[in-house]
């Protein structure tokens, strides 16, 4: 029985191999015949996609994340852990929002984590994204060592000043105070520009990927 | 011949397939020249002397493999080439096989290459930027074994790695949070330690603000196009070269279809005002 076994199971993974690839081509097709018009098979591939999602996070939440830092540790030594009971308890708490008559109790455990996050976020975005942007504005537009970068440099201060001046709205932007409010939305618009062609870029590689898939994978064409 | 509005869309996807398709079966091999952001990025590993331990993140999921994998995958083959030694983390849970997937691609060219020793996979960490701030105290208490259950300690490449502060410098793949915005935020706001990166094309716009004068990012690898030119300039015949021609035409069919859809509004509005 068990050299049957090893003598079936390299014919075995070769054929998952293929099927798996029949599988993923087929739903990508489906997946595709959304394009064309809503149809069965495009309601199948979503939900089928939907369900198995929901699944996989579930399992993977356990194993990846309560199992290694939380029963693995409690197991492992309660004693010098016990302190994980208090994460435990709360995220049981965020639990008790399932059911009407409990769900108050989800509020404690929501509050600490706001709590936390805009504390831990605040320090971090101020440096970040305040204090060293700002400073990074601060530089001698004529310090460059070219003339493209001392343009560049010029652009810089024009662009951040008129920029954040078209989000002040203390002041009625009329008169001279229109004028670098109108130079903040060109900055912005060529700013929307540039994301859109970052846009453009991104999701026509999500189609290159796919077809690959298609060509290379299933179809073995290139 | 008037189309209606969905014969249009059917028509442009159908094209736009097409576009894709055909550079994929047919490679052109047209060149992209390198940008400022991808040199730099270059150059810090370039200029990093041999022997140092480097820190790769691998943010990301399936997902966005089509760009974060050929980046991934260049970083690898260029820090093997300058004999740094990598250490791999992940923010996001599929992340590991990602990392697992891309050391097993290059691994094939580099034999030589020790696991634990030149190279190790220390897994996945919820948490996201806490997670980071507690490695840049103590990495071992974050990662007290690597992803295939190896203790901190017998890992020979991480003999003289305590912290955050030993590497020298971090590159996160990311597609999303927690990622590349949070390494920035920390190893370099925080503690001072370069950090460089690919994210995906979407995100990119976002990060060009951190490649500043402070070097919040030294570089930045954003989308196809930079996996692309880092692959040139590391001279390394990966997946992302082969798929800039599709991304060109495809590019190129977009402007048309702006041009064409530009003219239409023009001439439907001059026949309203005629009529």
């Amino acid at each position: 029985m068990l050299s049957f076994m090893q003598s079936i199971s390299p014919m075995l993974s070769s054929f998952m191999q293929i099927f798996g690839i029949w599988l993923s081509a087929l739903f990508t097709l489906s997946i595709f015949s959304f394009l064309y018009k809503d149809n069965p098979f495009y309601k199948f591939a979503e939900q089928v996609f939907v369900g198995l999602s929901a699944a996989y996070w579930l399992v993977y939440i356990i194993h990846s994340i309560l199992i290694p830092n939380l029963f693995a540790k409690l197991i492992g030594d309660f004693g010098g852990n016990a302190i994980l009971l208090i994460p435990a308890a709360l995220g049981l708490m965020m639990l008790l929002r399932l059911h009407p008559n409990t769900q108050w109790l989800s509020r404690y455990p929501m509050a600490i984590m706001i709590g936390t996050t805009a504390a831990i976020s605040l320090l971090r975005y101020l440096k970040s994204d305040i204090l060293f942007q700002v400073t990074a504005t601060m530089i001698n537009p004529l310090g460059g060592e070219t003339t493209g970068e001392i343009v560049g440099n010029f652009l810089l201060i024009l662009g951040t000043v008129c920029g954040v001046f078209f989000f002040y709205y203390s002041k009625k932007q009329e008169g001279i105070y229109k004028v670098p409010s109108k130079i903040g939305i060109w900055f912005l618009m060529i700013s929307f520009g540039a994301t859109f062609g970052y846009t453009v870029m991104a999701r026509v590689s999500l189609l290159i990927g796919r077809l690959e898939f298609l060509l290379r994978d299933w179809l073995k064409i290139i | 011949m008037k189309l209606s509005a969905r014969t249009e869309r059917q028509i442009i996807y159908t094209l736009l397939i097409i576009a894709v398709g055909l550079p994929l079966v047919f490679p052109i091999g047209w060149k992209t020249e390198v940008s400022g952001y991808t040199e730099m990025a270059y150059k810090l590993i370039e200029e990093t002397p041999a022997g140092n331990v480097v820190l790769i993140s691998f943010d990301y999921d399936p997902s966005t493999i089509t760009e974060l994998q050929p980046m991934a995958e260049a970083l690898i083959e260029h820090a093997f080439k300058k004999n740094h030694r990598i250490v791999a983390t992940a923010l996001w849970p599929m992340g590991v096989q990602m990392a697992e997937k891309a050391f097993q691609e290059i691994c094939a060219a580099y034999p030589n290459k020790v696991y634990g020793e030149d190279y190790v996979n220390l897994g996945y960490k919820v948490g996201g930027m806490v997670s980071i701030q507690a490695m840049g105290r103590n990495l071992k208490e974050v990662y007290p074994v690597d992803s295939k259950g190896t203790h901190y300690d017998e890992l020979p490449i991480l003999q003289n790695i305590k912290r955050l502060k030993d590497f020298a410098w971090i590159a996160s793949l990311s597609s999303g949070v927690p990622g590349l915005k949070e390494w920035v935020m920390v190893a370099h706001d925080t503690y001072g330690i370069p950090v460089t990166g690919g994210c995906t094309a979407i995100s990119a716009p976002g990060f060009f603000a951190y490649v500043n004068e402070q070097k919040q990012l030294t570089g930045i690898l954003g989308g196809l196009k930079s996996a692309s030119e880092y692959e040139s300039l590391i001279d390394r015949k990966g997946t992302a070269t082969s798929k800039m021609d599709a991304q060109s035409i495809a590019h190129l069919l977009i402007l048309v279809f702006i041009a064409a859809g530009n003219l239409k509004v023009y001439l439907s509005r001059r026949r309203k005002r005629n009529a």
